[in-house]
C-alpha cells in the first residue's frame, strides 16, 4: 500500500517535471509578449526530430542530441519570430491575443505538413542503450531514462531563473514584462527582448521536444496534445509564472498518476482536464498567479 | 537643446496636439502647465517617442528624433520619468535603479550614478534591497527619479512629479528638482501644482485643449487671466 502510494508519487513527480519543461516555454513566450503560440506543441515535435535525426545519423547519446533540438528551434524560433510574429506583435493586446491564436493555428497546420514531407506519418521514437534500466529505492522504481530526463527539465529551469534574476538582459526582459513603456524608456529595444524571449521559448520547447522523444514517441500529428498540455500546465501554475508554470508541471503529474492509479488510466488526461476546469472557475489566476510578474 | 516645431498628433481620430512649438534651451526648468487632458502627458510621450508626432519636426541636440524609438532617444540623452505607476514594482529598489542604468554607456558609470542618486535620495538606499512595490507615493516618485539619473541624462522630462504627494514633501520635491537642474540636467516639467511649478521655472508653456496659448517666464503667465482664475482662485 505504502509501496504504490510511493509509487504513484514518485511516477507523477517524473512525468510532470516533463510537463513543466514542456510548458515552461508556452510561458516565457506569453508571459513576455502576450503572444498565444498554440503551434507550441508543433515546435516540440520539431525538437523531437531534430533529437532523432542526431540520434539515428549522428549516434549521439539520446540526452546529448538535445543540443541540436535546443539550436535548431531557437533558429526556427528567430525565424518564425521575423517572418510571423513580429507582425502581429504590434497590435493592443486583446486584438494580438485573438489575432496570433488565428496566425498560430495556421501555422501549426503548415509545420504539421512539413513534418510530414521530412519524416513521413510513421512514428519514431529514440530508445537509448540503458532504457529498461530502473533502480530500486524502498521498494519504489525509478526508471534511469526518466530520472535523467527530471534532471533535464530542472536544469534548464534554473537556468532560465538564473538568468532572468542574475543578467541584466534577464532584467530586462522581466523589465518588459512589467511595463513595456517604462522598459523602453529604460533604453531597452523591446523588439529585441521579444525577439530573444521567442527564441529562449522555442529553444526550450525543442528541449521538450527531446525529453518527448526518448520517453514516448514523436509524430506529425502529435503537436496538439502537448500544446493542451502545455496550456493546462501553464494555466494551473498562473499565467507567464516561470516557476509556478513547472509546478503546475508537477500538479498535473500527480494528478494524473493518481488517477492511472486509483481509477483508471482510461481517465488519465480526463482528470488533468477536471483540474484545469475546477482551477479556472475558482483560481482563474492559476494556483501560483499573482497580478504582476 | 529641445525643440518641438508645429507638432500635430493624434489618438485614433481625434486630434490630442495642434501645432505644438516649444523649446528648451541648455540649462533651462521649463514647466508645462495647463489644465486635465490638455494634452501635457501627450507632449511629453510624443518627445520621448512613446507616441509618434503625425506632423511637425521634433529635434534634440540639433538632431531629429520624431521618427526615433523611444530606447535610441534615451540614448541621445534625453530621459523621461514617467508617472509613479510605472516603477518595475515586482523587482527590488535597486534592481530599478540597476535598469536606468540599461545603456552600455550608462552601464559603465552606475556605481557613480548610484552614489550620486543615493545622495539626493537617501531614503532609496535605506530601502535599496526592499521591493518597489511596497514603496510610499513619495518614495516611488523618488525612485523614478533617481531610475532616470541612472541613465546620465543631459535633460530630464518629468511627469508631475508632485502628484499624491503630502504639501510638505511637495516642497522638498521642487528643491530637489532645483539640485538636479543645478548639476547641469535641464528640465521639462509637466505639474499641476501651477504655483509651485511657475515659481520654479525659468520659463512656462501653458497648454489648453492640445494647444499653447500662453508662453513666457513665471510672472508673465501668472498674470495671466486664464491662469489666474483657473489655478490660482
Amino acid at each position: 500500500m505504502i509501496e504504490s502510494l510511493g509509487q504513484t508519487l514518485a511516477y507523477g513527480i517524473l512525468v510532470g517535471a516533463l510537463y513543466g519543461l514542456v510548458a515552461l516555454g508556452l510561458s516565457l513566450v506569453f508571459g513576455v509578449t502576450k503572444l498565444l503560440n498554440v503551434a507550441h506543441g508543433e515546435l516540440i515535435m520539431f525538437g523531437g526530430y531534430l533529437s532523432f535525426w542526431a540520434f539515428s545519423m549522428l549516434g549521439l547519446d539520446p540526452f546529448l542530441t538535445i543540443i541540436f533540438s535546443m539550436v535548431g528551434l531557437a533558429l526556427i524560433g528567430v525565424l518564425l519570430y521575423k517572418l510571423v510574429f513580429s507582425w502581429t506583435i504590434k497590435f493592443s493586446e486583446d486584438v494580438k491575443i485573438k489575432n496570433t491564436l488565428l496566425v498560430a493555428f495556421g501555422l501549426s497546420v503548415i509545420l504539421q505538413n512539413l513534418a510530414l514531407r521530412f519524416w513521413t506519418a510513421d512514428e519514431r521514437s529514440i530508445t537509448a542503450s540503458y532504457t529498461g534500466v530502473a533502480f530500486t529505492i524502498l521498494g519504489v522504481r525509478f526508471p534511469a531514462v526518466r530520472v535523467i530526463s527530471l534532471v533535464v527539465a530542472a536544469v534548464c529551469l534554473i537556468a532560465l531563473q538564473l538568468f532572468l534574476k542574475k543578467t541584466y538582459t534577464g532584467k530586462a526582459i522581466r523589465a518588459t514584462v512589467q511595463n513595456w513603456e517604462a522598459a523602453s524608456l529604460m533604453g531597452i529595444d523591446i523588439h529585441k527582448v521579444y525577439l530573444l524571449s521567442f527564441a529562449i521559448g522555442a529553444a526550450l520547447a525543442g528541449a521538450a521536444g527531446t525529453l518527448v522523444a526518448v520517453n514516448y514517441s514523436v509524430m506529425p500529428s502529435m503537436g496538439l496534445e502537448w500544446t493542451m498540455i502545455a496550456l493546462v500546465t501553464m494555466v494551473l501554475g498562473g499565467l507567464g509564472n516561470i516557476p509556478g508554470t513547472f509546478i503546475g508541471g508537477l500538479v498535473l503529474g500527480l494528478t494524473e498518476s493518481a488517477t492511472s492509479f486509483y481509477i483508471s488510466s482510461n481517465y488519465r488526461a480526463v482528470a488533468g482536464l477536471v483540474l484545469f476546469l475546477l482551477v479556472l472557475i475558482f483560481r482563474p489566476q492559476g494556483l501560483f498567479g499573482s497580478k504582476e510578474g | 537643446m529641445l525643440r518641438l516645431e508645429k507638432v500635430d498628433a493624434y489618438y485614433k481620430e481625434l486630434q490630442a496636439l495642434w501645432s505644438i512649438s516649444l523649446t528648451v534651451n541648455e540649462g533651462e526648468i521649463v514647466a508645462l502647465i495647463g489644465p486635465n487632458g490638455a494634452g501635457k502627458t501627450t507632449t511629453l510621450r510624443i518627445i520621448s517617442g512613446l507616441h509618434k508626432p503625425a506632423s511637425g519636426e521634433i529635434s534634440f541636440m540639433n538632431q531629429s528624433i520624431s521618427k526615433l524609438p523611444s530606447n535610441k532617444i534615451v540614448e541621445l540623452g534625453l530621459s523621461q520619468v514617467p508617472e509613479t505607476g510605472k516603477i518595475f514594482t515586482a523587482m527590488s529598489v535597486y534592481e530599478n535603479l540597476e535598469l536606468g542604468a540599461f545603456m552600455k554607456k550608462a552601464r559603465k558609470g552606475k556605481n557613480q550614478s548610484l552614489e550620486r542618486v543615493f545622495e539626493i535620495f537617501p531614503r532609496l538606499a535605506e530601502r535599496k534591497d526592499q521591493s518597489a512595490g511596497t514603496l510610499s507615493g513619495g518614495e516611488r516618485q523618488m525612485l523614478a527619479i533617481g531610475r532616470a539619473l541612472m541613465s546620465e541624462p543631459r535633460m530630464l522630462m518629468l511627469d508631475e512629479p508632485s502628484f499624491g504627494l503630502a504639501p510638505i514633501l511637495v516642497e522638498h520635491m521642487f528643491e530637489t528638482i532645483a539640485r538636479i537642474n543645478e548639476q547641469g540636467v535641464s528640465i521639462l516639467l509637466v505639474e499641476q501644482n501651477v504655483q509651485a511649478a511657475l515659481e520654479l521655472a525659468h520659463r512656462a508653456y501653458l497648454l489648453e485643449n492640445g494647444r499653447i496659448v500662453g508662453e513666457g517666464n513665471g510672472k508673465q503667465l501668472l498674470s495671466f487671466e486664464s491662469v489666474r482664475s483657473a489655478y490660482l482662485g
